[in-house]
């Protein structure tokens, strides 16, 4: 019949064709965290992987297309890279520090420079720890 | 086999290609289509098929087509669509089509119902540029002039004014196949596709494909 429930439809059908794309693990990490990501680069034939340090600024989206945008300071100029969460490119990601913050997105650390762009250090446990721990 | 099936938009989204890289794509549910007629030879559209898509509550549908679907032998549909054949072999009615029409079909074609916007004005409608809002403007959206006076005193046809926009067919050619589904009917074209989510489209094999 038309109105079968159990055939997905809809938004659940967008769902499932974005399941695949998904990485089945992604570390856990937030909005202040400072990260490494290891970005797989292509330059002349070659590919490489180089590791972006910076702080994690903002998440975005959702299932595969959740992005997340990281800012650094490289030579005194702000760099921010925005990644595709779920990309086959980003190989890893691992959070070097944990920040302590009370906003989703983090976008006043662009007005601000020097020493006022650091982030508090979050030294409390998680709940995905428990989570990570159970495994 | 049949060169067009009928389906359904289901919305938008991305998914990585080969090389990692991200593809806008549109995700469609094509079919499963059911043949409700084959045209007859000799007269208008001799040979054409008629297809049928998405079941309709026998309430809903009028008596005459209510016997033009039990001659069929098939559910009653909500939409039907003549299309051409590719090729001789010809389906019998009540023959189920479904995605895999299209399997090994590089780009295809997609018609559907743009969006209504109702009476537009002219700077949507005809990507006029406007005039300032502030500064003294007092002209805002308007379309301004429509012609000069004595000469031709009248306004020459075609000229772009404010009326009805959008709720029109529209076609967008050469959509690149990034992947098909045949087992939830789906296909997944590059690019984006006229109509809001859940409008009825019609998917059929590129007519005058790239690189010809």
């Amino acid at each position: 019949m038309a109105d079968d429930r159990s055939t997905p439809k809809g938004q659940d059908l967008l769902r499932m064709v974005e399941a695949p794309d998904m990485k089945e693990k992604v570390p856990a990490f937030r909005v202040g965290d400072t990260v490494d990501v290891d970005v797989l680069i292509k330059e002349s034939g070659r590919e490489r992987v180089q590791t972006f340090r910076g702080t994690c600024i903002a998440r975005k989206g959702d299932g595969n297309r959740e992005t997340f945008t990281v800012r650094r300071i490289v030579q005194g100029e702000g760099v921010e890279r925005v990644l595709p969460l779920h990309s086959p490119h980003i190989r890893d990601i691992r959070v070097v520090r944990r920040g302590r913050v009370r906003r989703a997105k983090l976008h006043y650390l662009r007005q601000r420079t020097g020493r006022a762009t650091r982030v508090a250090e979050d030294l409390r446990t998680r709940p995905e720890d428990k989570e990570s721990e159970g495994k | 086999m049949v060169k067009m099936l009928i389906g359904k938009k289901v919305g938008m989204t991305q998914v990585f290609d080969d090389e990692g890289r991200l593809v806008p794509v549109t995700v469609l549910q094509v079919g499963p289509c059911t043949v409700t007629q084959v045209k007859p030879g000799g007269g208008e559209n001799a040979g054409a098929v008629q297809v049928g898509f998405d079941d309709a509550k026998p309430k809903n549908v009028p008596r005459p087509l209510m016997g033009h679907f039990r001659k069929a032998g098939v559910k009653p549909k909500k939409v039907l669509a003549d299309t051409e054949l590719d090729g001789q072999q010809s389906p019998e009615p009540g023959q189920q089509l479904t995605v895999e029409v299209f399997e090994g079909v590089t780009h295809v074609d997609v018609q559907g119902v743009s969006k209504g916007r109702g009476f537009a004005g002219v700077v949507k409608r005809h990507n006029f540029s406007g005039a300032p809002e502030t500064h003294g403007g007092r002209f805002g959206r308007r379309g301004g002039s429509i012609g000069t006076s004595a000469t031709p005193s009248r306004v020459l046809k075609g000229k772009k004014m404010a009326g009805h926009m959008g709720a029109e067919k529209v076609t967008i050619r050469n959509l690149e196949v990034v992947r098909i589904d045949p087992e939830h009917d789906l296909m997944l074209v590059k690019g984006s596709v006229a109509g809001s989510n859940g409008s009825y489209v019609r998917v059929r094999k590129a007519v005058m494909p790239p690189g010809r």
